[in-house]
């Protein structure tokens, strides 16, 4: 039996302004699987995310990182498990140089300097970006953005990697190479996307999200093969799956 | 006209960006100005700007000695003269308005040169322009050696609050991002005014308005994506060398020089010295 890496019971969140984002989300994620988290625009899938890398917090239900329940007290620690690549790079990427960027959260962690330098590079060529470790992040391109914004949460060692829309902005090519990397590694992934292909590609089981609740949850062949199912929730089968034979 | 112009200066100061991160690009290539601490390099600065400021306003001549400083930095450092030169200008209109009035003010001769007569004023406004020119010099100078990431460090190290310090590499790290935020929502509001003048007061504030909302949206994404790296008030950055004795060397000698060009019009004592020596 494969063990639990986060569980969510029962999540309710509600905005400040009133929007009701997350009304009683529960699900499971087993240790090294890749799960994908599906749904229109607004359907809760950022609150979500914030949720499970601890920054925002349960108002009724709770989030479980391994064997932790989150909570504000323990979120700092917590958060060490998860590594989340945000949707825009340019958040996420603000140090001088590529490589200060990388050593940023490791340091944070106590690492020391000479160790610091290691794991950037061990991140760096883990992403096929070592050749950018001297360049500012924002002379790169998206794609290059979005591998260093990967890196910087790789050199942090996460057992857990939370992504939003990873293939956003990206050119053809830098959405393969961006897929194939991520079908490479051996964390649990938790990807939030439209990108139903990327999907159909990466993972093994989706949650399809809809007005803050799990509308639907199964294999991705069985749920992305359900053409009234996705057009109900402003999803769309992906073509991938219409032009693949049963085997 | 007016209303377009703080658009304009929006994109300006983003054009003007890119070319600071140009410095940065100086700022990564080696000499032995380069590896001087960045420590070493701002006090001497601030030193030299406290020192060039100080001088009463009639005096230009005493002023002369203090070019070797930037023209040190520029030259042993390798940053290519002709850009820098073009950065002071962009920043000239600054000093010409503030030394403007000084010649309408003040018409005291002060000096005959040949059929001309100087007044207070013109030797005075030329006394801004000069520190200006030298001012504006050494700072880009040290910037373009240094680098603002470095320098900013430097400066922490030196008491500088951590805050501002965080602030300062924020401000440079992100005005770029926002400047063109503003410049996209400016194209939007131009596509669709067709003939008509774009920015009424209306639209620039509504305008102005959401590239605020916008700027803290980002903050807020900004600062939880450095909580998820662990982020706790303190930006660590893998140290560089401590103090070394070259350092002690360039600030002693740097703040040594500049006391003595204070003190002494070297320009004038030159002058005698030459003078002297013809007669």
């Amino acid at each position: 039996m494969t063990s639990v890496a986060m569980e969510v019971r029962d999540l309710y969140y509600t905005y400040p302004d009133g929007t009701e984002a997350l009304r009683g989300v529960s699900f499971r994620v087993k240790a090294g699987e890749a799960v994908a988290l599906v749904g229109g625009n607004g359907a809760g899938k950022s609150t979500l995310l914030l949720h499970l890398v601890g920054l925002l917090f349960a108002q009724r239900g709770e989030v479980h990182i391994g064997d932790t329940c989150l909570t504000r007290e323990n979120a700092a620690q917590a958060r060490r498990a998860v590594g989340m690549v945000f949707q825009d790079p340019d958040d996420q990427l603000f140090m001088p140089t590529v490589a200060e960027d990388v050593a940023f959260g490791p340091l944070n962690a106590g690492v020391s300097p000479e160790q610091a330098v290691e794991h950037v590079a061990s991140a760096l060529a883990r992403v096929g970006m070592s050749h950018v470790r001297n360049r500012p992040p924002y002379r790169l391109s998206a794609g290059e953005k979005r591998a260093v914004a990967l890196a910087t949460v790789l050199a942090m060692s996460p057992k857990i990697l939370l992504l939003d829309e990873p293939s956003s902005n990206l050119d053809p090519r830098g959405r393969r190479r961006l897929i194939e990397l991520l079908r490479s590694f051996e964390h649990t992934r938790i990807i939030a996307t439209h990108d139903l292909e990327l999907v159909v590609e990466i993972c093994a089981r989706v949650f399809v999200l809809d007005g803050g609740r799990i509308v639907a949850t199964g294999p991705v062949g069985e749920i992305l093969n359900d053409e009234e199912l996705m057009r109900a929730h402003a999803l769309e089968r992906p073509h991938i799956l219409r032009h693949r034979h049963p085997h | 006209m007016v209303r377009t112009g703080s658009v304009e200066i929006l994109k300006a100061l983003a054009v003007d960006w890119i070319s600071i991160g140009r410095m940065d690009e100086w700022a990564r290539r080696d000499s032995p100005v380069h590896r001087l601490d960045a420590r070493a390099k701002a006090i001497v600065t601030l030193g030299f700007i406290v020192a060039v400021m100080s001088f009463p306003r009639h005096d230009i001549s005493a002023l002369v000695p203090f070019i070797l400083y930037p023209v040190i930095l520029t030259s042993a450092g390798g940053l290519p003269a002709r850009e820098l030169f073009k950065k002071i200008l962009v920043a000239a209109p600054f000093a010409l308005a503030v030394g403007l009035f000084n010649p309408l003010l003040d018409r005291r001769p002060v000096a005959l040169v040949g059929p001309l007569t100087i007044t207070g004023g013109w030797l005075s406004f030329a006394s801004v322009l000069f520190r200006f020119v030298l001012t504006v010099w050494a700072a880009l100078a040290l910037v373009a050696c240094t680098g603002m990431y470095r320098l900013v460090a430097g400066l922490e190290r030196l008491g500088l609050p951590r805050v501002f310090a965080t602030q300062l590499l924020f401000l440079y790290r992100y005005l770029f991002v926002v400047a063109d935020e503003g410049v996209r929502m400016k194209r939007g509001v131009d596509l669709r005014a067709g003939v008509k003048k774009a920015l009424t007061l209306r639209v620039y504030g509504s305008l102005m308005g959401h590239l605020l909302l916008r700027s803290l949206d980002r903050a807020e994404r900004v600062h939880r994506a450095m909580l998820s790296r662990g982020f706790d008030g303190e930006i660590r950055v893998i140290r560089s060398k401590p103090f070394c004795a070259k350092d002690w060397l360039f600030v002693g000698g740097g703040l040594a020089f500049f006391i003595i060009a204070r003190a002494w019009n070297l320009a004038s004592a030159v002058g005698r010295l030459m003078t002297g020596s013809v007669s």
